[in-house]
């Protein structure tokens, strides 16, 4: 089938029932979506569907035919999407493994409300667990973000 | 460590080789350097030296610094060459640096646990630094023709008495003859002018691009990926299994036993999961006594019934109940608890004839190949061991099965094999927390402790107590006594260990001591400090004057003396690791439920490294610290465990998140310990708090089991 994957076109030859997570990262290399739970709780897996934040764990490539998907080493060409420089500028990331499923969630937060209140920051942030708790850091990051944008 | 190093440890030690176009690598080997005569002294150059850093520098200018110690998150791939960076006198935009694979003969202690880092590696890397300053320095007074006194340096520079500059690289190549100084200084502590600063993670940008690649990210060529299915509950036995049907599916190619457990060899991670789930297993019956209620009973048995293990027994505590005033008794109780590494558990391995190749996230580096040595009866020299960047450790990662179970697979069908734990896999395995009960007992006596005693009984605990620790030594009859309750559960070392639930009971009995005795919390632990410096009982093992310090720091920032309406307070203080922290939570009451307001953390942890690195490791381990006594617990019912993943095992969301105000002591001593030191008193300054607005006391964790939620 074919997939449409940071503006890359790829055709591959694969279950369809196999989570798109899997398809990204064993079949397309493309290892920075990130596995923890596999049944759409954690949102380390997180990507976007035409703009739209998904949980690739629990999404069967099948679903992804005509999708344009988005990971986070398509996020920006140069890694300067306001998300990324925020995120870099204060410091967030401790081991980091949570923190592309992060990224892939705030921008697609942003993207659909560009000035978001604290109290939307954190709800729209709550299904991306981070075990190193770096969760007020991303919330300042969100906001000066959205200053940025 | 080899034998050998020690013969070779009486002299000192500089390699050098040209790299690349004209760059040079500095190798040094050392011993470690006595950590009270560094303050602006002169120190011995590295000499006696057995174990060694790496810096390259290039023509160009640019320094490379190899980081030693596995990066779990602590932020020492940062910090650790900063250090370096100092005393080399390099401006911190010439440095990148790379994390360096196991090489006991270039580093000692490549280990991520203990919060012992930096405090391990400060000499040795400021000497590091220092030194190959002082050959660039001497390398450069030979091209002038001067005396070395008449340089110095600045930011990768040697600069000579009228201004004249020549760059570290282009001295580079020269420095690489000099003769090794017998002394190099160390900069005074004012001086420093990185060391102190907020330095950004020097693996942002990989992380934020998603580039940096973790332990899971490995990929190479002709690997296959492997899924072990263990025993679904602790002390079964594997009796048969069947494979028919997963080794129908497309890309599963073997299935086999090892160790207990069934192996399945796919060609991609889905496949190996896939296969798993198709393989039907019979495992030997389930253990009846290997569950959390039984257990539990049999722990509080223990700590009423007393054992005759006592760590320490000074004075007469039946005495002292006797003749008390006063006295309270209280039990406390802990679950087992998962880490939850972010990053599921995986390992890449690689055994053939000639070498054994070990590549992935492991905090304990050396132990795992000598482990992998002798289980595969192969010498160490023909193993590596490389360090990936590792999605969290927690002390999980301290624990090297997974690292013999890749050996293993990768031995027996002599393939590269890159093994993968599934979140269930992973949350299931064990080497978890130990569930743990503890009984104080104390007498006050003129709104003085005069009596503790303490009894604890943990699950497979070699110790459950800290000698040495506040408040012995401030108590005249003071005893502590552990035993552990043997189990099949596997046991693991949990950031702050002991100390994680230890503190808590401490802390929240100290409170109600405190209560008791008509005494402000703070005052109360204050007055007792006092005490063992004015007149100890015993030996002081920790330094009073440091605690101290950081409750009367965290009285101040918290405002501890201003009470507010409808704001509730708790606060915490203790000792590990090395270092002192006090913790004060403000809560108001929502709904009847917590709203945490702000947590204020002070900690003395000597010298902070990186400003940054430093407020994100007390914040990130405070939230860590509540969210787990909040929601943190892993049941066992039979033997299984009965959270398998995120939809059933709570832990703290965003939303939930408290704000964490971090304050260090300013401080001139050597760094000591910062991943940990902060999750053991939050705890219980939340529960304190609690107690503050509720008036009812939390004994036992998760707290959500009584009723708690969090606003
Ligand atoms: S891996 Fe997809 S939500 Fe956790
Ligand atoms: S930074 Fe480690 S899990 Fe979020």
């Amino acid at each position: 089938m074919d997939l449409q994957v940071n503006g890359k076109k790829y055709t591959i030859d694969i279950d369809p029932q196999t989570p798109i997570l899997w398809v990204l990262r064993d079949h397309l290399k493309l290892v920075g979506t990130k596995y923890g739970c596999g049944i759409g709780q954690c949102g380390a897996c997180t990507i976007h569907f035409n703009g739209t934040a998904v949980r690739s764990c629990s999404i069967p490539v099948a679903a992804a035919a005509n999708v344009a998907i988005t990971t986070i080493e398509g996020l920006s060409e140069k890694g300067d999407h306001p998300v990324q420089k925020a995120w870099v500028d204060l410091d967030v990331p401790q081991c980091g493994y949570c923190q592309a499923g992060q990224i892939m969630t705030a921008s697609a937060l942003l993207s659909q409300n560009n000035k978001p209140t604290e109290e939307e920051i954190k709800l729209g942030m709550s299904g991306n667990i981070c075990r190193c708790s770096t969760y007020t850091k991303i919330n300042k990051a969100v906001k000066q973000a959205s200053e940025n944008l | 460590m080899h034998a050998k190093d020690k013969n070779q440890s009486r002299r000192a030690f500089l390699k050098t080789s040209v790299v690349g176009t004209g760059g040079l690598m500095l190798s040094f080997n050392w011993l470690s350097a006595q950590t009270d005569t560094w303050e602006g002294k002169e120190v011995r150059a590295l000499e006696n030296v057995r174990l060694s850093g790496h810096i390259i520098i290039n023509a160009d200018n640019s320094v490379v610094i190899y980081s030693q110690n596995p990066e779990i998150g602590q932020n020492v791939k940062t910090s650790m060459p900063m250090i370096i960076a100092e005393e080399l006198d390099v401006d911190w935009n010439q440095v990148s640096v790379e994390q360096a694979d196991l090489d006991t003969e270039k580093f000692k202690r490549q280990v991520a646990g203990g919060s012992q880092s930096i405090r391990k590696s400060w000499p040795v890397l400021r000497k590091a630094g220092a030194t190959v300053r002082a050959l660039l320095i001497s390398a450069a007074a030979e091209q002038w023709g001067v005396s070395a006194i008449e340089l110095r340096t600045e930011t990768g520079y040697v600069i000579g008495k009228s201004g004249e500059k020549l760059s570290y690289g282009s001295l580079a190549e020269a420095a690489a003859k000099q003769k090794i100084p017998k002394k190099v200084s160390l900069k005074k502590a004012k001086d420093f002018s990185l060391i102190g600063k907020s330095v950004m993670n020097v693996a942002s940008r990989e992380i934020v691009t998603g580039t940096a690649k973790f332990g899971i990210d490995t990929q190479r060529e002709g690997m296959v990926y492997a899924r072990l299915l263990h025993a679904p509950g602790f002390g079964q036995k594997l009796v048969s299994f069947d494979a028919k049907q997963a080794l129908q599916i497309k890309g599963v190619t073997e299935v086999f036993e090892i160790d207990n457990k069934v192996a399945i060899i796919a060609d991609s991670t889905w496949t190996a999961i896939k296969g798993g789930e198709a393989i039907k297993t019979i495992w030997s019956k389930p253990l009846t006594s290997e569950d959390s209620k039984v257990q539990r009973k049999t722990l509080l048995d223990m700590v009423n019934a007393k054992g005759q293990n006592a760590k320490v027994n000074m004075g007469n505590v039946e005495q002292g109940f006797k003749k008390a005033d006063q006295v309270l008794e209280r039990t406390y109780e802990a679950p087992f608890l998962p880490h939850n590494c972010m990053e599921p558990m995986n390992f890449f391995a690689d055994v053939t004839d000639e070498k054994v190749e070990l590549y992935g996230p492991i905090q304990t580096p050396e132990n795992q190949r000598r482990a992998v040595a002798k289980l595969l009866k192969r010498s160490e020299d023909e193993i590596s061991l490389g360090i990936s960047r590792i999605g969290g450790g927690f002390g999980r990662r301290l624990n090297g099965d997974f690292v013999l179970e890749a050996a293993l697979i990768s031995n027996k069908i002599r393939k590269p094999v890159q093994l993968i734990y599934t979140r269930e896999d992973d949350m299931t395995a064990g080497v978890y927390r130990p569930a743990v009960t503890y009984k104080f007992k104390a007498g006050l006596t003129d709104g003085k402790i005069s009596a503790y005693d303490l009894s604890g009984a943990g699950i497979n605990m070699r110790n459950t107590v800290r000698p040495g620790t506040w408040p012995q030594a401030s108590v005249p009859n003071f005893k502590l006594e552990s035993q552990s309750l043997e189990s099949h559960v596997t046991f693991g070392y949990w950031r702050a260990p002991t100390s994680n639930f230890l503190a808590f009971a401490e802390q929240t009995f100290v409170d109600e001591l405190a209560e008791i005795a008509k005494k402000d919390p703070i005052q109360f632990r204050l007055e007792s400090l006092k005490q063992a410096i004015d007149a100890p009982f015993g030996k002081v093992r920790y330094e009073p004057l440091r605690m101290i310090g950081v409750l009367k720091l965290v009285a101040e920032k918290s405002n501890w003396e201003t009470k507010k309406k409808g704001l509730y307070r708790g606060v915490s203080a203790y000792y590990s690791h090395n270092t002192y922290v006090a913790e004060v939570v403000e809560i108001t009451i929502v709904g009847g439920q917590p709203k945490i307001e702000r947590v204020v953390v002070a900690t003395d942890c000597g010298i902070v490294v990186n400003a940054s690195g430093a407020h994100n490791q007390a914040m990130g381990a405070v939230v860590d610290g509540i969210g787990h006594a909040m929601y943190g617990e892993m049941p066992l019912e039979n033997g299984v465990p009965q959270h398998r993943n995120f939809d059933t095992y709570k832990a703290l969301r965003n939303s939930e998140a408290p704000k964490v105000e971090t304050h260090f002591v300013k401080s001139q001593k050597a760094p000591s310990g910062l991943g940990e030191p902060t999750l053991p008193p939050a705890a219980a300054a939340f529960a304190n708090a609690m107690y503050a607005a509720t008036r009812k006391r939390l004994y036992s964790q998760p707290f959500s089991e009584q009723g708690v939620v969090l606003q």
